[in-house]
């Protein structure tokens, strides 16, 4: 309200501190923004709604000068700005706390808030009792009652996250972007941040704040602003809305594919899962509670779920990548089965087909054949010991075919092929194996359209053929698209299970949002 | 579909860079020098590289999987120590009055077996433990050269069977019997690379061990089976060492781990894993055994020799990065 490039905003004569005008992104060829528009209010908590995938983090990203590519435009105090660097973006005021914290775990507070910028005496010596006095008046305008020489390693995530919230505070940034920033503390934490919070929109800091948690958003945000597909389709002042009226909002993404209900009913039992959780890391919280369902012969189940629900880590699980942090039983065909390691799953018959294809699918230096072949070596021995390489090559000519893979030969290298056709490689070195349940997790992420309706197909001929298929997705539309059945994990717990027919993206959404 | 042919063509050249390499190198000594283009010389070379052959294809199956190996030189002075020690001693337990004599088959194996188990518990220490096989093999290094000062008292063991004197002097067929054994071993690790299931696992996990762990591969297994070959084929190059010289010495295969290296390296292999080959590193070791050879035959002072080798070992590997830059 001070600033001379501030203009007031007609509709609710407030000044306006950062505004985005048609910002487009697109990600080779997928278009993650799609002629975007937005403001942020100083003094205000501007909550960031929308389902995974609708375009929020790139924004947040471009707003802090982490992409510098695109289309349209950004002003700031009434100014354009384009940031090449992250660190123009904080030198122009603009700071965000990610929900992976960016400090280095061991050095101290001090250390971390002044890192890129550290204060030094006249002879250039780094002068310590300036920046720890410096810190400590951060500190404790934060209600952090520590020592500013504190390693970063022996804080919990609640008070790392206020480091960073003093570092923005250092740069004395105007604009403060929080991503998802209550999914790792406790709850005592989150009323402490939230009291911090309040704080700064009384020193008339703008807040972003982007969060799938709509509970809190009432507590703590003043303006709402919701997109979807990469478009803004409403904003608004959080006490004239309600819960149900936001999940409205954020649900209706384009039916690009449109879902089939003639499927009939499965009754041949495939897959059990009674009562399985999963501790994390430390051992100390479950990531999944008590998880039970049943996958029939023939049948896609999709599993729905928010970053976190849980959906990766039960697909691993199942896949007995966890076996030492999980319990409960599976049984496959009604016989109860012991997975201690990925190798007992495949022997099962469950195969995997992970979220990330580079990282957990492939070997992108190697060709096609061998990608292909990994998981059947067994059965191209000859004598026991010796390779069959021209079965090798028949095998790999086949799922070539049956994929529709475009590939020059078998002995093209992985990574010069494109996205969709790397993640059909991945299908057909888990098909090649003739297994009985096929776990898919995220199978179309980063990849386009068309290559997105062929995998569609090909997990619907499969399950004709008598597969049971587990599609792991953050996307409603290809939930709908493909399941027979849909369920939706929230935090951790299985909180529906919903026959297409009668499955909405409202309904879907709600139980994914809401923990009974 | 260009830049795929391209690729692919890219990828042959390169398998040809350490022979080309190897080609110019000796058309260029043959023309400087009288004596380098004799069979005799040849030989001779081919002899003085055995060694480093073995040691060398037992770090490529390691290097392969994203690993190292540095104590092959201790371990290969401890195993020299011991099948020398068992030939001439064999064991002795006098409290309960017993003798076990070794033939020279059984004092080679146990040898070899030695080997095998110091490099199993490499590979113990570095998939159980995860302690990384830097560290691993470091530790290793040191503590198989303790044992094999503790075992040899320091002194060298010698005066072995003149029948054991064949392994590392002996000829067979007008070639000497250390070019064989190591012909053998690059057969068979040419064997478990291309034809094996092994092989490809070995590939897979130097490419990408996460996608090996999610294919259901026994990671433990198999880079608990490469470190004991790597183990056994430095047990190997130690008999041929001791054989030769009718004598096990205490500091035997010290900075051989280094010459193994670089033959890997040379030949093309990558320190990050997954992308090389045994015929690669063979040309590797012979282009450090032409290059010592050659640079002997034309009267470089052997400080220069030094120089020279680690200038191209240099080379080799930044020629190598650009080419995978254009890739």
């Amino acid at each position: 309200m001070d600033g001379a490039g501030n203009y007031p905003d007609p509709a609710t004569n407030c000044t306006i501190v950062l505004v985005a005008k048609n910002i487009t992104k697109k990600f080779s060829g997928v278009t993650a923004l799609d002629n975007i528009c937005l403001e942020l209010y100083p003094g205000k908590v501007n909550a960031i709604i929308g389902e995974n995938g609708a375009g929020k983090s790139t924004l947040m990203k471009i707003f802090s000068g982490v992409h510098t590519d695109y289309e349209g435009e950004i002003v700031l105090d009434g100014r354009t700005v384009h940031f090449s660097s992250t660190k123009e973006a904080e030198a122009a005021g603009i700071a965000i706390i990610h929900q992976e914290l960016n400090l280095v775990p061991y050095l101290t507070i001090t250390e971390n808030i002044f890192l890129g910028h550290e204060l030094t005496n006249a002879w250039g010596i780094l002068d310590k009792r300036r920046m720890q006095e410096e810190t400590k008046q951060l500190l404790d305008r934060l209600n952090l009652d520590i020592h500013p020489n504190t390693k970063i390693s022996s804080l919990k995530v609640g008070q790392q996250q206020l480091v960073e919230i003093a570092k923005a505070l250092h740069v004395d940034a105007k604009v403060i972007i929080m991503d998802e920033p209550t999914s790792a503390i406790s709850d005592k934490e989150v009323s402490n941040l939230f009291t911090i919070i309040n704080e700064l929109v009384r020193q008339n800091k703008t807040i972003a704040y982007i969060s799938h948690k709509l509970n809190e958003l009432f507590q703590v945000a003043n303006r709402f602003i919701i997109l979807r597909d990469g478009k803004t389709v409403n904003s608004g002042e959080m006490k004239n809305t309600t819960h149900d009226e936001l999940i409205q909002m954020m649900t209706g993404r384009k039916a690009l594919f449109a879902r089939d209900e003639t499927m009939t009913e499965k009754k041949d039992e495939l897959l059990q899962l009674k009562n399985i959780k999963l501790k994390n890391a430390t051992g100390a919280d479950n990531i999944l509670h008590t998880i039970s369902m049943t996958l029939h012969k023939g049948e896609v189940v999709g599993i729905y779920g928010l970053m976190g629900a849980g959906r990766t880590e039960l697909m691993e699980t199942v896949f007995g990548l966890h076996p030492k942090l999980s319990t409960g039983e599976i049984s496959l065909e009604g016989k109860s089965i012991k997975i201690k390691s990925p190798a007992d799953a495949i022997n099962a018959g469950i195969v995997l087909v992970p979220e990330d294809r580079k990282l957990q699918g492939l070997c992108t230096s190697q060709s096609v054949r061998p990608n292909i072949s990994i998981t059947i070596l067994d059965q191209l021995e000859r004598w026991g010991i010796v390779l069959n390489k021209k079965k090798e090559t028949e095998i790999s000519k086949h799922y070539i075919q049956q994929l529709a893979i475009k590939t020059f030969s078998t002995e093209t290298i992985v990574k010069n092929l494109s996205g969709g056709n790397q993640q059909k490689i991945v299908l057909a070195k888990w098909l090649a194996k003739k297994p009985k349940v096929l776990l898919l997790d995220e199978p179309t992420r980063g990849i386009d359209i068309n290559a997105k309706s062929e995998i569609y197909k090909l997990i619907k001929q499969l399950a004709a053929e008598g597969l049971g298929i587990v599609v792991a997705s953050s996307e409603l539309p290809e939930i709908l698209a493909i399941s027979d059945r849909v369920l939706v994990l929230c935090e951790g717990e299985l909180t529906a299970n919903i026959p297409i027919k009668q499955a909405t993206e409202a309904a879907i959404l709600k139980m994914a949002i809401h923990k009974n | 579909m260009a830049t795929t042919i391209t690729a692919t063509h890219k990828n042959q050249l390169s398998r040809f860079q350490s022979l080309i390499a190897l080609f110019v190198l000796c058309i260029a000594l043959a023309i400087m020098t009288d004596k380098f283009f004799t069979a005799e010389n040849g030989l001779n070379v081919l002899r003085q590289t055995a060694v480093n052959i073995c040691i060398a294809t037992g770090m490529t199956l390691v290097v392969l999987t994203a690993g190292i190996d540095l104590s092959v030189g201790s371990v290969l002075a401890l195993c020299g120590a011991i099948t020398a020690g068992l030939l001439k001693n064999g064991i002795a337990i006098q409290s309960m009055d017993l003798f076990i004599g070794f033939t020279i088959l059984g004092a080679v194996l146990a040898g070899i077996l030695v080997g095998a188990l110091l490099g199993w518990f490499n590979g113990f220490t570095v998939t159980k433990f995860k302690v990384p096989p830097f560290v691993a093999t470091l530790a290793m290094l040191t503590i198989a050269r303790g044992f094999t000062m503790l075992y040899t008292k320091g002194q060298p063991v010698s005066n072995l069977s003149t029948d054991f004197a064949v392994i590392g002097t002996g000829w067979w067929l007008g070639i000497p019997v250390p070019v064989w054994i190591a012909a053998l071993v690059v057969l068979l690790a040419v064997f478990i690379t291309q034809k094996t299931k092994l092989g490809r696992y070995i590939y897979a996990i130097g490419g990408n061990e996460t996608a090996a762990k999610f294919s259901g591969i026994n990671i433990t297994r198999v880079k608990i089976t490469v470190y004991a070959l790597a183990g056994a084929l430095a047990a190997i190059g130690g008999i041929i060492v001791t054989s030769r010289l009718d004598s096990a010495q205490p500091n035997a295969g010290m900075g051989y781990e280094l010459d193994a290296i670089a033959a890997v390296v040379i030949g093309g292999t990558s320190l990050s894993g997954g992308k090389g080959s045994v015929w690669g590193t063979v040309m590797g070791a012979i282009i450090i055994g032409v290059l010592n050879n050659g640079l002997v035959l034309l009267n470089v002072s052997p400080f220069w020799q030094q120089v020279v080798k680690g200038t191209v070992i240099l080379l080799a590997v930044i020629i190598d990065k650009a080419g995978d830059k254009k890739e």
